[in-house]
């Protein structure tokens, strides 16, 4: 078991000595961006021009859904939103610090991308794991 | 190339039927569809057979196990819920193709109850409600609410396709419900992923659907010209590359492109079609699919909906069947079953339900991953 938490998603990095980031994987030949690691462009099928970069952490609000009824374990009512980042990336996350109410959530919005604990879930070996989550930006 | 048709088409009333097989359900719906045309499982030459749940098992040949063991090519597709489309065109080409001049397309599934989906897999802790949810419900959700968020669509017009959808079943027997749902009962039911109320999500069901295609010379051969539909169009996409994909499954551009081609192999235009079995698997999804197939101008689909032209009687009716709101949504049959539907009504067979005059047909299914399958069909005589 490692005694620090493992990150969420492999393209989530947490470096020794600095803040946790996610990284995106951009195409040299067309500037695509995708999450995760690869070596082959799917939007224009270059081969071995990808590059990696730190992406934004910051975004606005493209699209939700209140998410209402989810699998056995799964706490609800929570917002599953999908943020476009500054720099061209999307993601999809949890959007937290809003109340669920499609009256408080506004298309647009500004978005920060926050690290935190992944709501308590440890895999079978016990490993916490460090996840992000999206909120309104101030 | 010869032309293609269907002669022989049907499917079973969708229900529930645990005591059943996956074959003995896909073989009813052939026995049905060969009787359609009179013909026997020993005038056909190949099978196309589409199911999800048991891809790997083979369930084509079981079902000749079952229904008569000719030796005949069967090719078993899987192509999430454009299965059954895809099966059918697979037939459609091989006859068109030359190769054979009559066989058979059978969509069957047997479902479980409850959601479908779920965010992330693999290594370590489940995704889901962590990262968002990959449910479908809320993956529909989302995409509904990127036309909102382009079109300013609201709740309420997302759950008048429910509304609408559930009404028309009322006039199909073979649809699972034939319930009225009005928009209170719709828009007050169960929020499963806003805006998707339970109302607003397709019926798991189990059923099979299945077709006899034959080549333009077996079709006079047999006699067979009188009933029988002409494939004008035969379409399927896969996703091509959009920036939000990754996160966001797109069924909006493999739906564009199989619409445009499939307007383009037909000769025809959207205001050339009387009507329309298109992809509800969530009340969101069918109105982003009336701007995609081009019903309306992009951005117009909460107006068509408001304004009826997509009702029973209306400019273009779109999922007189009940739709998989209310028929219900068995993933492989359901590309066959909407073939059916425009079949029925191209005949003039649809009774109470029946899109008076109507010559010209599209079926749409959409794959989530993606696939897309578009058929355009036309009343011979």
């Amino acid at each position: 078991m490692s005694d620090q938490p493992l990150p969420v998603v492999d393209y989530m990095k947490i470096p020794e000595d600095g803040d946790p980031y996610l990284e995106g994987h951009k195409c040299g030949k067309c500037d695509a961006i995708f999450l995760g690691e690869r070596s082959i462009c799917s939007k224009c099928g270059t081969r071995d021009q990808m590059g990696t970069m730190k992406l934004s952490s910051q975004g606005n609000l493209y699209s939700y859904a209140i998410v209402h009824r989810s699998f056995p374990g799964i706490e609800v009512p929570y917002i599953s939103a999908v943020v476009d980042l500054d720099d061209g990336a999307t993601l999809k996350g949890n959007l937290i610090n809003v109340e669920p109410d499609p009256e408080k959530i506004e298309f647009g919005m500004p978005i920060e991308v926050i690290f935190d604990d992944a709501l308590g879930r440890k895999d079978r070996d016990g490993n916490s794991y460090l996840s992000y989550f999206f909120q309104p930006r101030a | 190339m010869t032309d293609a048709y269907v002669v022989g088409v049907d499917m079973i009333k969708f229900g529930r039927f645990p005591e059943k097989t996956v074959p003995q359900i896909g073989s009813e719906a052939i026995l049905m569809a060969l009787d359609d045309c009179g013909l026997t499982i020993h005038d056909m030459q190949a099978l196309y057979c589409g199911n999800l749940g048991q891809a790997s098992g083979m369930v084509g040949q079981r079902i000749l196990h079952e229904i008569g063991q000719t030796g005949i090519a069967v090719v078993n597709v899987a192509n999430a819920c454009a299965t059954g489309a895809t099966a059918f065109r697979e037939a459609w080409a091989s006859v068109k193709a030359g190769l054979y001049d009559c066989v058979l397309a059978v969509g069957v599934e047997q479902m479980g109850r409850g959601l479908l989906g779920g965010a992330g897999g693999g290594s370590g802790i489940s995704k889901e409600g962590l990262l968002g949810s990959g449910t479908m419900p809320a993956v529909f959700a989302e995409a509904g609410m990127e036309h909102a968020n382009k079109y300013g669509t609201t709740f309420e017009q997302f759950a008048k396709v429910s509304v609408k959808n559930h009404h028309h079943s009322t006039m199909n027997s073979k649809a699972m419900y034939q319930i009225e749902t009005p928009l209170e009962t719709v828009m007050n039911s169960e929020m499963i992923s806003y805006p998707n109320t339970k109302l607003m999500c397709s019926v798991n069901v189990d059923g099979s659907a299945a077709a006899v295609i034959c080549s333009e010379k077996k079709t006079k051969e047999l006699g067979l010209m009188s009933r029988a539909i002409k494939v004008r169009a035969s379409i399927l996409t896969s996703d091509p590359w959009q920036e939000r994909d990754l996160v966001m499954p797109d069924v909006n551009s493999c739906t564009r492109r199989a619409a445009k081609e499939a307007y383009e192999m037909a000769g025809l235009g959207a205001e050339d079609i009387d009507l329309i079995e298109l992809h509800d698997c969530f009340a969101t999804a069918e109105i982003l699919h009336y701007d995609n197939l081009g019903l309306c101008e992009d951005g117009g689909a909460g107006r068509l909906i408001d304004d009826g032209d997509v009702e029973l009687g209306g400019r273009i009716p779109v999922n007189v069947s009940g739709g998989l709101l209310s028929k219900g949504h068995p993933l492989g049959a359901t590309g066959i079953a909407n073939i059916y539907e425009v079949s029925t009504h191209l005949r003039g067979e649809a009774g109470g339900r029946q899109v008076e005059g109507a010559r010209i047909g599209l079926t749409h299914v959409i794959g989530l991953g993606s696939a897309c399958g578009i058929h355009i069909l036309e009343k011979v005589s």
